[in-house]
């Protein structure tokens, strides 16, 4: 069985970048970047896959700029056995990326996409869906565990009550929520190993694709979060204010 | 303009994150619900009581008895030509069926909505919900998913819609996905995302059983129980009690952090509460910032004695 795993690279997701000073965007210059950490679920869940052999290859992509690359590289030491990189510099949205992992889809026949749920910079939580819905496939979200035979794939996903359980018919579509598993680091010799392993580059301008972007950021600005709180020295005085000041009790 | 808003239900009660959403389908005109599932007559009953709505479409048919979303999607997509706007809300469910929805009419979903600027413009949260994005979307439809913490729900009660059966069925011999089981955790208490108090317990908390220690305080203020990640990882709670940026959504009056550090990803969940109350021995704790009032020490020891002080108050 062969498994196609998108990675996106993302700020960190321990920093909190900044708003640019004139509110057009998010500061991302010189912050460390990282794999989207749902994505790292992904590439663990495939690996794990792969030396249970129940899967028999796995390749990552990545969408973006040539520094896309190194996240590739991260995949690749995990455990993924060849990449593919589709350069833009454009900012893509989740629409475009689907449409682009169509392609690489059809050019590539997994039996299986695994992904992450969401990024955790944009927070959109849409691509997997989408690709599904372009594929005609299943979709499984939100999974949290993974069993996974040669016809179909039985999965757990994380709903508001609680966990559904469904077998998805293959090929499919299935996006990782962080509790699948907890991804490895990769060892030295493993990252040695990865330089050595191919990445194909495609330039979008060459896959006649329709990438107009929908949604202009018109401006960004922070989230207020801190307030003035008070320390109180009992919970007398902390039953006292939620009942007098605040009359929330 | 015509909104479409697909409706949430649990055992025979429409989701208060669905009257949310037809709050927000409202400033767009006027409004359609979709009710999609298996034996909906009491449910088709309700939805036409809710305030702003003016015709309910009802599915109802053994295929669409767990939401799935793709026999979902190919109904809303039988009937998505009329609407200008198709809202769900920003749950699990909502989330699994409108990008799909989007996809196939070749259009950028607008997720997690909690503004709306115009017509075309909207607020949502990115980056962990610590940065605001406004977002102008040029598509003709527009596919929301709405935030229900930020939009006031409307009543239910006082509609007068009218009822209208959906004959398009899902044919269940095409399905790429059958339904195998679903584990719900059963409780008496108020739904997180509507209850108007909240105590939370995260990794300090040790252990499920001292979740105990929790649910007595709950059961004094009506209150929901919810848990960080770090807490549903460490198998103290089910992944139902998660709040945060994976997890739920939640504002109520009262939101008591108990042994929880507050990382921005916890506070993405919680931020938007009235009133914070951080509960932690690490003066040093980032849940101290976004908290109003705070209590430095052991919860240990703390929370018998704000049980004991909230019962005998
Ligand atoms: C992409 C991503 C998404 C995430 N999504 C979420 C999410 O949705 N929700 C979420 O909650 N987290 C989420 N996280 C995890 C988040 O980053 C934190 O790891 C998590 O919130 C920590 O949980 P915690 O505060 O319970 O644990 P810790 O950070 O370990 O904090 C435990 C706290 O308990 C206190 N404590 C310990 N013992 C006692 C005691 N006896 N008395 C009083 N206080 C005590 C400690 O001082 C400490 O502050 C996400 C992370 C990532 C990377």
């Amino acid at each position: 069985m062969k498994v196609l795993v998108p990675v996106k690279r993302v700020v960190d997701s321990n920093i909190k970048p900044l708003v640019k000073s004139d509110n057009s965007g998010v500061e991302t210059d010189g912050l460390k970047m990282s794999m989207n950490p749902f994505d790292e679920t992904a590439v663990e869940e495939a690996v794990r896959l792969k030396e249970q052999n129940i899967v028999s290859e796995i390749v990552a992509v990545s969408i973006g700029e040539a520094k896309c690359q190194d996240t590739l590289r991260t995949a690749m030491a995990m455990g993924a056995y060849r990449s593919i990189l589709i350069t833009s510099d454009e900012l893509l949205e989740p629409l475009s990326i689907a449409k682009i992992l169509q392609k690489i889809v059809e050019k590539e026949q997994p039996n299986l996409v695994l992904m992450g749920k969401q990024a955790s910079d944009d927070d959109t939580n849409a691509t997997g869906q989408i690709l599904a819905g372009l594929l005609g496939w299943s979709q499984g979200t939100f999974v949290s565990k993974l069993e996974l035979t040669s016809d179909k794939a039985r999965v757990h996903r994380e709903i508001d009550e609680g966990v559904q359980i469904l077998d998805l018919t293959l090929p499919a579509v299935i996006t990782t929520d962080l509790r699948l598993n907890e991804p490895r680091f990769a060892s030295l010799p493993n990252i040695m190993k990865a330089r050595k392993k191919p990445i194909e580059t495609i330039a979008l301008s060459d896959m006649d694709i329709k990438t107009t972007t929908r949604l202009e950021m018109l401006s960004v600005k922070e989230a207020s979060t801190s307030r003035e709180g008070i320390i109180l020295n009992s919970v007398e005085e902390l039953v006292e204010k939620l009942q007098n000041e605040a009359k929330v009790i | 303009m015509t909104a479409l808003v697909l409706l949430s239900y649990e055992e025979n009660q429409i989701r208060s994150t669905s009257r949310s959403t037809i709050a927000a389908a409202k400033k767009f005109g006027e409004v359609h619900a979709l009710l999609v599932g298996h034996n909906l007559s009491e449910l088709s009953q309700k939805a036409a009581k809710l305030e702003g709505v003016t015709k309910v479409l009802v599915a109802d048919h053994e295929a669409y008895a767990h939401m799935l979303a793709q026999p979902v999607t190919d109904l809303i997509l039988s009937i998505a030509e009329t609407y200008d706007y198709i809202l769900v809300s920003a749950n699990a469910e909502g989330k699994d069926i409108l990008p799909r929805v989007a996809g196939l009419l070749d259009v950028q979903p607008i997720t997690d909505v909690v503004e709306v600027v115009n017509e075309n413009t909207f607020v949502r949260p990115i980056y962990a919900g610590s940065i605001l994005a406004t977002v102008k979307s040029s598509d003709n439809k527009k596919l929301l998913s709405i935030r229900g913490t930020a939009f006031e729900p409307v009543s239910d009660e006082g509609g007068q819609a009218s009822i209208e059966a959906l004959s398009k069925v899902a044919h269940s011999e095409k399905a790429l996905a059958q339904f195998v089981s679903v584990e719900v955790t059963k409780s008496d208490r108020p739904e997180l995302e509507s209850a108007r108090v909240i105590i939370s317990g995260g990794r300090g908390m040790q252990s499920g059983a001292n979740f105990a220690m929790l649910e007595k305080i709950a059961d004094i203020l009506d209150a929901a129980i919810g848990a960080s990640r770090a807490a549903v990882d460490a198998g103290y709670v089910g992944n139902d009690y998660q709040v945060g940026q994976t997890g739920k959504i939640v504002a109520p009056q009262l939101y008591i952090a108990v042994g929880i550090s507050g990382a921005i990803q916890h506070l993405a969940g919680m931020k938007d509460s009235k009133i914070i109350v951080a509960i932690n021995k690490d003066p040093d704790a980032p849940i101290f910032k976004v908290a109003d009032y705070g209590i430095i020490g052991d919860l240990f020891e703390i929370l018998p004695q704000l049980e004991n002080r909230l019962a005998n108050r």
